[in-house]
This record gives structure tokens, sequence and C-alpha cells, in this order.
């Protein structure tokens, strides 16, 4: 996850509180996806950025997921998500990332 | 007006393992940080050797040996031993360099003195530069200096070291004291930058046996920036460029729009020419340093070859209509505008159906699309997935959406309309512009009416606004040179016109005496 990314969601995490944070991933592929997941709720990975060894737990959902599809106007979602639902590996992204947040996000 | 055309393209790459390892930023960075970290010890073994970059597919559609389709009919990994095609440095559009000829260019292009090569290492060049088409005919004077002032020079951190094979054999030294905008790295990028640009231009040339001296302009579409404290990015690679070459009739200057300038530069190059402001522009641009190795971690860590390292460049030859030449559609353009919006679907949109929609064009009318060609076998184990395939199917998408196709159709669409990527990642190489080549050849040919060249690039990596950019451009079959209508010249309207005021004067001054 982009160093710079990192550091907005420490800082914005250390402002609000991370009880009042939830990042909202747009990923285009279920690996990096996932690793960004992993990397707002139990650290960066890599050990390279801001968030090494920082493990926020945050809510972290991609915008693809159900919970947050429901959320929105539906036809905002078709007017921005819905040609990339039908390019994108949908299950294989919402797998991956529900995987990490169900180990380490904190507030679900 | 007639439309410009595409008269000539060149591609290359050139390999450069002690560059990535020296200049790379995922390597300057790590380094930084702790200089005995694992990845840097790793590197040597991960990297290829120059047989094998030259054999590897995607380079050798890259220099126009194979098609980019012909990569569907290779078994991958396509950098496997056994996959490897016939080693051909030379091109049918360009060539691969290995870093040794590569060094001397780089000492070729500096004409300000800051790049000092071994005195070893410039004497052995003597017979390397005479060996290479293009090399021999530039005149280059490669003078060497003392091993230790070299050393001297690194040591005192004023100078990037070059080496090759881990040896070294000269280095890049400031080219101001205190201001960072000459320090050595700079000066370093950007010297290579510009020799990169110089071998693709010289390519251009040399292949397609144009003379330099008739090109009038020069656009330089890199990603780099060169100017001192006062004007960072005050330019002007392009005039340095065609100093080197012997471009003596041009003038130019740089285009800048992250990875989408090259394709805003193609755009203004025709529209330049169908203006009659010039004859012959060029479009060209030089590697990025920086992206040498940028994945360079995930290459490791999934056990594979760091594949980012090769520089790119290319140059293409716009000039007036031919008759022949595919010729570049101003009337058929997509833009990414300000008020566009950055979803896929807005962005897709301005770029491939707004256009196509004002000429009663369908998706389907365009034969081959190319997007941002990064090679998959690079950005696949570093998570970024199969980027043209990724496009291909959101044009496809919208496509679908738009009743253009049928949803069963899309990877049709993709195999039809599409190719497997074939560009090394760096940056403004991959984007749209490595297909323009092939799309020449194969228009010429008769094998397509038609190609979309769309170039994209991330305008908020520069913090001056969130905003995303694109441009897209329609090349296709020239129809011909439209036949001269009998209408009278400016000239003679002018000649007529002097005509009548003379006749009125005489008159007038007839009746005043």
């Amino acid at each position: 996850m982009d160093l710079e990314n990192q550091k907005r969601i420490k800082e914005i995490a250390d402002e609000y509180g991370a009880e009042n944070l939830m990042v909202i991933l747009g990923g285009a592929e279920a690996e990096a996806s996932g690793l960004a997941c992993e990397t707002v709720t139990n650290g960066d990975p890599t050990f390279a950025g801001p968030l090494a060894g920082v493990q926020l737990g945050l809510a972290c959902y991609h915008v693809l997921e159900s919970e947050i599809k429901e959320e929105f106007d539906p036809e905002v979602y078709d007017e921005q998500i819905s040609m990339m639902e039908m390019v994108l590996d949908v299950d294989a992204i919402v797998e991956e990332v529900k995987t990490y947040r169900e180990k380490y996000s904190e507030y679900k | 007006m007639e439309n410009a055309v595409v008269k000539a393209t060149s591609y290359i790459l050139v390999h450069t393992p002690d560059i990535l390892k020296e200049g790379g930023s995922t390597q300057t960075t790590t380094r930084k940080k702790d200089k005995d970290d694992a990845y840097l010890s790793k590197i040597d073994e991960h990297l290829r050797s120059f047989a094998e970059v030259v054999g590897y597919g995607p380079n050798q559609a890259y220099i126009g040996n194979i098609k980019p389709d012909q990569l569907n009919e290779i078994s991958q990994p396509w950098y496997n031993k056994d996959n490897l095609l016939e080693e051909k440095r030379e091109g049918k559009m360009g060539e691969i360099m290995p870093e040794r000829e590569f060094y001397y260019l780089v000492k070729a292009v500096d004409v300000f003195d800051l790049v000092k090569l071994t005195e070893e290492f410039a004497q052995a060049g003597k017979e390397v530069i005479a060996k290479h088409p293009i090399l021999n005919k530039m005149s280059l004077n490669i003078a060497g200096e003392k091993v230790v002032k070299i050393e001297e020079l690194i040591d005192k951190g004023i100078a990037i070291p070059l080496k090759l094979d881990n040896e070294l054999i000269g280095c890049v030294k400031q080219a101001h004291d205190t201001d960072i905008n000459l320090n050595a790295h700079v000066i370093y990028e950007n010297l290579i930058s510009k020799a990169s640009a110089v071998l693709a231009l010289k390519n251009l040339e040399e292949k397609n046996d144009i003379d330099l001296k008739e090109v009038e302009y020069i656009l330089e579409c890199s990603e780099e920036a060169c100017g001192d404290i006062n004007q960072r990015g005050g330019g002007n690679f392009a005039k340095a460029i065609g100093e080197i070459a012997g471009c003596v009739n041009a003038t130019g200057s740089d285009v800048r729009s992250f990875c989408a300038a090259p394709s805003h530069a193609l755009v203004n190059a025709a529209a330049l020419v169908k203006a009659g402001v010039y004859k012959n522009v060029v479009v060209l641009a030089g590697g990025s340093v920086a992206k040498l190795g940028m994945n360079g971690k995930d290459h490791v860590k999934k056990e594979m070859p760091i594949l980012e390292d090769t520089l790119g460049g290319f140059a293409v030859l716009v000039s007036e209509n031919d008759g022949e030449s595919p010729v570049i559609r101003t009337d058929i353009i997509g833009r990414h505008q300000v008020g566009t919006g950055s979803s896929p679907q807005a962005v897709i949109s301005s770029l491939v159906t707004d256009p196509l929609d004002k000429h009663d064009l369908k998706i389907t009318d365009i034969d081959k699309y190319s997007v941002e060609m990064q090679n998959p076998e690079i950005t696949k184990p570093a998570g970024a997935g199969n980027v043209p395939e990724s496009n291909y199917k959101m044009i496809a998408a919208l496509g679908v959406k738009r009743g253009d196709l049928e949803r069963k159709e899309l990877m049709n669409f993709v195999k039809n309309h599409g190719m497997p990527g074939f560009a090394p990642t760096q940056g403004h190489i991959p984007s749209g512009v490595p297909y323009l080549g092939h799309a020449m050849e194969a228009i010429k040919k008769g094998e397509l009416k038609r190609a979309m060249i769309i170039g994209k690039g991330s305008l908020f990596l520069g913090r001056m606004t969130n905003l995303f950019d694109g441009i897209s451009f329609v090349v296709e079959k020239n129809p011909g040179l439209k036949k001269a209508e009998k209408s009278l010249s400016d000239q003679e309207i002018k000649n007529l016109l002097a005509e009548a005021m003379q006749k009125t004067a005489d008159n007038l001054l007839a009746e005043l005496e």
C-alpha cells in the first residue's frame, strides 16, 4: 500500500480515533485489496510504511461488497461502479478483503 | 486541410542491470533505509543476462520482430528459458542495446563534462563503437579519466558511480555544489533519459532512411524534468536530444502529463502538421531510471527474474500527408476533461465512446485498441493484475452497457480487439504508443483498418490535483491524397486584388488631375 496513503490514514486515525473511521477500498485486484485491508487492520506486512507494526484494527470494506453496495443510491452505483462490477473478479476480491477484516478488524 | 500521417516509428530497449541497482527508486529508497537489506543482497541472483533479455518475447514484440498477438502462441512464463525466442538484438523498428555500449552513449550526450569514464573503459570503447551501425556514424569523442579521480568524486558523495558487472567504470558528477536540482542523481537520471531518447531518434533515422535535417520540430514527452533552482522543470529535453542527433533545422519543446504525455504529444504533432506549421515533427522519449526494478521486491519474493531491467525509448515521425502512410484522425479525439469525473465508466466513455459517437462509429469499428500496454508478467506478481486486459474488459463492458456487444461476447472482444501487454513498465513508454509502429505496418498491409491509441496518466501523483488524465486518437488507412481542386490560390487572389486596387487608384488620380 502506498506509503503516503498509510501516513494519511494513520494521521486521520490519530486525530479522530480508529473507532470513528472506516476504509472503503476500490482496488481492482484481490491480492492488492487484501493487502490494503491487512495494512489498515493489522499493519503494513511489508514493513515499509508508517503502518508497519501499527495495528489500527479499522473497519475496512471493498466498495463491491454487498454491505457497502446497499448503502448507495442505485443510480449512483450504476453510474460509478457497475461497469467495473462486470469486469472484476468480484467474488475473489470480496473473499480476500473479508478474510483480513474478520481476522484483524476490531470495528466491524 | 489534409490529415497528418504516421510516417515512421522506432522502438528501443537498453538492458541496464547495473543502473537498476544504482538508480532504481525501489533500490535507492531501500538502500537509504538499510544498506544491508536482504532484498539488495538478493538482486544479483535475479538479474537476467543480455541474451535472456534479447530472447524475451515481449521485448521482441517491442522492437518489432514479432507481432504482439504472437505472444499468445508462446507458453508462459515468457521469461522461462525454454520459451525464449531467437536472440535478435536488431529489430525491424529498433534495437536492444547492452549496458556496456549504452555507457558510451551516455558519455557522448553529456556536453558539460559531467560523465567520467575510466581511461581503461574509454579506451575499450573505440572497438565497441566501431562495431555499432549507429554509434560508429556519430563521431563520438570518448575521453577517459584516472580511476583515482573518479573514486575521489564518489567518496566525496558528489558523484553517482557507473558500474558494469559490479565493476566501477566511471561516474556522473553533480553539476552544482548546492542546487539539488542539479545534484548527481538528477543529472544521472536526465542524461540516461536523454541518451536513450537519442538512441530512439537515431534508430528512427537509420531504420527508415530519414534525413533528420528535415525535422522541423521535436516534442519530447518523458516524465523527467531538467532545470535549476529557479526553474526546476525549465526543460527543454527536445532540443538537447535533437542537437546530439543532428536535427540542425529543428526546434522543439517538452510535453508533460505523466504517462499520458506521448498521446498528448502525438495529437499536438498531428495538429501542427495538419495546420501547415511544420512538415515533419518528431515525438520521442527516453527511458526512466527510477522505474528500473520498481517491483523488484515482489519479483524476488516470487522467485522470478527482476523483469524491469530495461530502459525503453521510442520516436515517431509525424509528417504531412504522403497519400500512403496511416493518417491521424484529429477529428476523432477522446479527452478526459476536467469535469469528466474519475470513475472508470466516465474515463472510458470520455476516451473511447464519446469520440466514436460523434462519428457514428461503434466500439467494434475500431479493429485494435492500444491501451496501457504493460507486460502482465511484470505487473501480476506485484498485485497490479493484467493492466491491458483490464482495460480491454472495461471497454467491452461499456460496450455491453451501451448495447454494442452481447455480454457473452465480452471475452471475444478482449481477444480480437486487444492484444497481450508487451511493453516495459516505464511509465510513459507503455502508454498507448508502443503499438503505433505495429498499427502502421498492419494498416499499410491492409490487415487493419483502424486503431485507437489511448494514453492515460496519474496526475494526482504530483499532488497538484486529484484529477486523472487521458487522451486518445484514431489512426486509420490513408484514403489517398485529395485531388487538387481547380481553384484560385491565395497568391492569385492577392494579385487580382492588387490589380483592382491599382486600377481604382489610377482612376482616382486621373479624376484629380
